[in-house]
């Protein structure tokens, strides 16, 4: 079942195309990696299927049923909002309840059983405006999890955290993995080579890759300019070169 | 002084526009300091003087032709935030001083003189009608019936509006509804306060409710308590010294923010004094 499809999607900013008859299917069980160049398009083509910005050509179908849950790249938000961290996580139920929504104390159990995920559970009655960017950023994957969704949009989530979570984050989408689908996007491939089954190349054209195993060759082909040398703590597998 | 105080009809008429004012300014007031529209309601507020001139020039009642330009500039402005090209304070500033400048032609242009445009300026509490009372009732229960209902999805989509943009929900029907109701609470007020100090009953209550509290909702209920505590001592004051109301009032909110910083500077300073050291 498709969760999320995209056909020949085109949009841009001020007349220049940013991205250019995108196709993308995004399947249950899917775990794809979207890699590509700063300004290729990757949070243009996530904001396509969050809704937030309406193509200038090509359909988008997303399954109505399918609850997403969505971390962005960038969070637009006032520091000084008198805000918990606990309630920023409960704000992650708001499209499973509607308008009327209200809080009730099973849904503050989840919320912190998510806190104890991310590792923000001594943080849980803290304002948001306090914490650290590393703090923020789990904070808002927490949002985007508990919701329980079917699919999970990440981007750029390692943004500002350090090693060891970016590390344990893997090793989560590892174990989510197994009930949801997962679309992460990174600009660094070599991080999320490891953990990902499928990868989309996004810069202005999307390509899609059916395996992990990806060479620079590859990226070549499909003009998507990715530097393949992993950095930091990141266990990474060397790839058996590929011949096409 | 006190007792005789109570016993006349205009106080005890002050007294309830005070605690419909604390209520609803207190609400509303929080959703504009949070999500950092007191700009935006200020330009709302004099903007509305335009429609306070073209009621003057029409010989209708003033007030409603303000609250036609203030809903119209609210709303206005809420749509434009749309657009990332436009500078919003820029136009906010536009708007604010166009609507004075139009005000102020209309007067001009009005038949005689307008009687009681220092009231329009600086407002009467002690001048409330019967009328008021009810206009500022109907408008409680508009913001209480938005506010009580949607309390989180309020909450929410002022905190991240892009996020709740992605939740399935009308987040631009709630925003047009909070700025309509923004700008009739200002209209609504330059009755009590005037179109000059109208803002602070919007800003002050809260400012002080935020240095105790990161909970929303405990913020509008103290809001409402400091709005109401700084009303009545602010009525006492000027009954007491025989100067305009909506100035005491706003003098007595001012003097409450600062005894309230204090306080909590104090008490912050007591808690990190560590008795050994």
């Amino acid at each position: 079942m498709n969760l999320v499809e995209l056909k020949s999607v085109t949009f841009g900013y001020n007349d220049e195309p940013v991205i250019e008859d995108v196709n993308l299917a995004i399947r249950e069980g899917d775990f794809i990696g979207m890699i590509g160049p700063n300004g290729g398009g990757k949070s243009t083509i996530i904001r396509i299927i969050m809704g937030l910005i309406k193509p200038w050509k090509g359909q988008v179908m997303i399954n109505k049923n399918v609850n997403i849950g969505y971390l962005p790249q960038t969070h637009n938000f006032d520091n000084r909002f008198p805000i918990s961290v606990l309630e920023v996580v409960l704000s992650g139920l708001l499209k499973l309840h509607g308008i009327t929504t209200r809080v009730t104390k099973e849904d503050r159990k989840v919320a912190m059983e998510v806190l104890e995920k991310v590792g923000m559970a001594d943080f849980a009655n803290r304002s948001i405006g306090e914490l650290s960017g590393g703090q923020m950023q789990r904070v808002f994957i927490g949002r985007a999890l508990i919701s329980n969704p079917q699919l999970l949009i990440l981007d750029e989530p390692v943004t500002y955290v350090d090693n060891r979570f970016e590390q344990e984050l893997y090793n989560l989408l590892d174990r989510i993995s197994l009930e949801t689908s997962i679309l992460l996007v990174s600009h660094d491939v070599g991080q999320i080579v490891s953990s990902v089954r499928t990868i989309a190349c996004v810069n202005r054209h999307l390509h899609y890759h059916p395996s992990n195993q990806i060479t620079k060759e590859i990226l070549e082909s499909y003009n998507c300019p990715i530097d393949l040398i992993t950095h930091g703590h990141v266990p990474h597998r060397v790839l058996p070169t590929h011949h096409s | 002084m006190i007792p005789e105080f109570f016993h006349y009809e205009f106080i005890r008429f002050a007294l309830a526009a005070s605690l419909l004012s604390s209520i609803t300014a207190g609400i509303i007031g929080t959703y504009v300091v949070t999500r950092r529209m007191v700009f935006i309601t200020g330009g709302i507020t004099h903007a509305s003087f335009g429609g306070l001139g073209l009621g003057f020039f029409l010989g209708i009642n003033p007030l409603i032709g303000a609250a036609l330009f203030g809903v119209a500039s609210g709303i206005g402005v809420e749509y434009l935030s749309r657009f990332r090209k436009i500078r919003e304070d820029s136009v906010i500033a536009m708007m604010w001083s166009f609507g004075m400048a139009i005000g102020i032609i209309f007067i001009s242009l009005a038949p005689g003189y307008a009687p009681n445009l220092m009231s329009y300026l600086f407002g009467n509490i002690l001048s409330v009608s019967t009328g008021d009372i009810l206009i500022m009732s109907i408008l409680m229960v508009l913001v209480l019936a938005l506010f009580v209902p949607f309390f989180r999805l309020i909450q929410y989509l002022t905190f991240d509006e892009e996020f709740a943009r992605t939740s399935r929900v009308p987040v631009s029907l709630f925003k047009y509804l909070l700025a309509g109701l923004v700008a009739l609470t200002a209209v609504v007020y330059i009755r009590v306060a005037g179109i000059i100090l109208v803002l602070s009953l919007l800003t002050i209550p809260q400012n002080i409710a935020l240095l105790f509290s990161n909970n929303l909702k405990k913020i509008m209920f103290l809001s409402i308590g400091v709005g109401f505590l700084g009303s009545l001592l602010g009525l006492i004051f000027s009954y007491a010294a025989n100067i305009p109301s909506g100035a005491s009032i706003i003098f007595c909110l001012v003097l409450l923010y600062l005894i309230a910083s204090a306080g909590k500077g104090i008490l912050s300073s007591m808690k990190t004094t560590h008795p050994d050291s």
